[in-house]
């Protein structure tokens, strides 16, 4: 019974278990080849983004019917001068998928921050609350989650007219209802947990709670799920305007490319698979920054020199 | 303030959970009587061991004199106030005394925060020490627990379990409390590592005149900290005592019951005491016994013992047991 009380617990001193700092977001990123990829894909494209007049080689509407159809530069019949070929107006390819990705960027994460901002609150205040407050979220969240994502996204887009805005719009408002789940499941789960109730013993209210311990705690399952889920958006933006109800055709967007390329599959195979392949990329890239993230903002990940 | 006045007064205290049924319009279809009907005052700088198997309110009971759970009915007085009188901030407010250490060393720590961030938390909240001054007394609090002071910058997974718990115990004194609830502060932690931690709780006590009730799910682990005992059965104090009286004059047969499954170093004694086997399962809190709530399971049962419940009468000074048989 009677042991020293100053008995100094033996941690033992790792030599460089670093927590915290840029050195060691450095180190974490260049020691997982995926999340570096993902890194300079996603850096790379927004600088394309940035300065996309720079980049591109045509006017992106600029038709012309004598080179309709160009293969790519590389091919048997290609020109030079069209890098991945031309689509069935004569527009270049490539400038177009460069003048695409501000635009699926701007889907992706805009739409995301949507879903994200009214998912998140939603599922905080049901999680946090409960009773009938939660019971009311979480039926609408049936609803919406009852009914297929697309027929959802159609409806809205077929009711506000398709435009850019609107097609943002759109996929915030259909996208919140897996973002309210997954919140509300996190924060039941994390409000049950000692430390929530050890804070209410030291005097805490539940704004200090939800602000100092439960979104904190949140906010990797929130990015993880929103790096994921840029790609989806990406993608439904793809699908909607490949479904005609998007993005205006006169845009240029991956998505409309991949739509109007494929009636052309069979002859001109460019067509759509590069934008394919650029969604591909993109949505890789997110993916892998994610999985990075979950890694880093966890406190328990520690690297050694 | 007068030092013989008790510096916590529970009174009739309960705490019915109840359960709720349907989606939509929730009914209220029964109660978990977790804690049902306890009453007992305690005395400043004593520790008061609180007793039963695992499921009988324990953790309830003391959650609910802290206000975490508002109670069902009954009073909490401390240092004078009613704690069941007041809300929001003036009950922040006059519940700084109080703290609480949590069984789970894993769970009451938030995994996100550093040591330093943890133990300082007390102090933003009441504004009690802010920049330089919450990191002196940070280090201050790590050194008392007997931590080194540089672990401030550490996340708690970086712990062991006893590492842990002392932080949890540095938290808990950050606001200079004097009545600590302890739920079960051992029972998760390695045996070599109990004894730590209950001389550390001892030595503090001392130093800063603390009041603790300490729960544990067997007599064996409060008997070397408490000056009294009280045993809970189904969300009743069945006795309360002296700790040397209870344990060497048991009065309640659940007591009795409980004390002859403690291992007795000395062979002597063990010869002349006898096993005494519960049989059957704690009835569920849902439908508690009419009468006395351990009838169920009591070799001397009773007809009275179906129809009346046992108020807790003084058997003995000082020694207060709920029994008709006594
Ligand atoms: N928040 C709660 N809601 C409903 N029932 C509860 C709650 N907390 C505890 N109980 C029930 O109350 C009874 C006493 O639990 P508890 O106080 O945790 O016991 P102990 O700490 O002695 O093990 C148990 O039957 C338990 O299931
Ligand atoms: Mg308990």
């Amino acid at each position: 019974m009677e042991q020293s009380l100053n008995y100094q617990p033996g941690l033992p001193e790792p030599a460089a278990a670093k927590t915290s700092g840029i050195k060691r977001y450095l180190t974490l990123l260049l020691r997982s080849r995926t999340a570096t990829f993902g890194f300079i894909v996603i850096v790379a494209l927004l600088l394309i983004a940035v300065f996309q007049s720079q980049f591109a080689t045509h006017d992106p509407t600029a038709q012309s019917i004598r080179v309709r159809l160009t293969p790519p530069a590389w091919m048997e019949g290609g020109d030079p001068q069209y890098l991945l070929g031309t689509d069935q107006l004569g527009r270049d390819i490539f400038s177009r998928l460069i003048y695409g990705i501000r635009i699926s960027l701007l889907v992706g994460v805009a739409g995301v921050a949507i879903s994200c901002l009214i998912g998140s609150t939603l599922g905080l205040i049901a999680g946090y609350f409960g009773g009938w407050v939660d019971t009311v979220i979480m039926r609408l969240v049936d609803v919406f989650l009852a009914f297929p994502f697309l027929l959802l996204a159609i409806t809205f887009s077929v009711t506000l007219g398709s435009s850019l805005r609107n097609i943002i719009i759109v996929l915030g408002i259909t996208g919140w209802a897996s973002y309210a789940r997954l919140v509300r499941g996190q924060t039941l789960s994390i409000r049950e947990q000692e430390y929530i109730q050890a804070s209410f013993t030291i005097g805490s209210n539940d704004f200090h709670n939800i602000v100092r311990h439960i979104l904190p705690n949140l906010v990797t399952p929130i990015i993880i799920y929103s790096s994921l889920e840029i790609g989806v958006y990406i993608i439904a933006e793809a699908s909607l305007t490949f479904l005609g109800m998007g993005v205006p055709p006169s845009i240029a967007t991956w998505g409309n490319m991949l739509a109007t390329g494929r009636d052309y599959l069979s002859n001109a195979w460019w067509l759509a698979t590069f934008p394919g392949i650029a969604i591909v990329i993109t949505v890789l890239a997110f993916n892998f920054v994610g999985d990075w993230l979950r890694d880093v903002l966890d406190p328990k990940t520690t690297y050694d020199i | 303030m007068n030092p013989d006045q008790p510096i916590l007064q529970v009174k009739n205290l309960a705490k019915y959970f109840p359960i709720r049924k349907g989606i939509i319009l929730q009914r209220t279809s029964g109660y978990v009587h977790a804690v049902d009907d306890i009453s007992f005052d305690m005395r400043r700088g004593e520790t008061l061991g609180l007793v039963g198997e695992s499921g009988c309110g324990k953790s309830t009971a003391g959650r609910t004199i802290i206000q975490l759970y508002r109670p069902t009915s009954g009073n909490v007085i401390f240092e004078g106030t009613d704690l069941t009188g007041v809300s929001g901030s003036a009950l922040r407010q006059t519940r700084r005394k109080i703290q609480m250490i949590f069984q789970d060393p894993y769970a009451s720590l938030d995994p996100r925060m550093t040591v330093g961030q943890i133990i300082a938390e007390p102090m933003l909240i009441h504004h009690t020490h802010q920049g330089e001054q919450a990191k002196r007394r940070v280090q201050e609090l790590l050194d008392m627990v007997g931590l080194a002071t540089n672990y401030a910058n550490r996340y708690p997974h970086e712990f062991s379990g006893g590492q842990r718990q002392r932080i949890g115990i540095a938290r808990a004194l950050a606001l200079d409390p004097s009545l600590i609830i302890c739920d079960e502060p051992i029972s998760a932690l390695d045996v070599s590592i109990q004894a730590q931690v209950v001389n550390l709780l001892e030595d503090l006590q001392r130093r800063m005149n603390l009041t603790y009730l300490f729960i544990a799910h067997d007599l064996s682990m409060v008997r070397h900290i408490s000056n009294r005992v009280a045993v809970m059965y189904l969300g009743h104090i069945v006795e309360l005592a002296a700790r040397d009286e209870l344990y060497e004059n048991p009065l309640h047969p659940y007591t009795q019951a409980l004390l002859s499954a403690v291992p007795i170093p000395d062979p002597k004694v063990r010869g002349k005491r006898q096993r005494i086997i519960l049989e059957g399962d704690v009835p569920s809190p849902i439908h508690p016994p009419s009468g006395c709530p351990f009838r169920t399971r009591c070799r001397l049962a009773k007809d009275i013992c179906a129809q009346v419940r046992p108020e807790n009468r003084e058997i003995r000074p000082e020694h207060y047991a709920a029994c008709h048989l006594v």
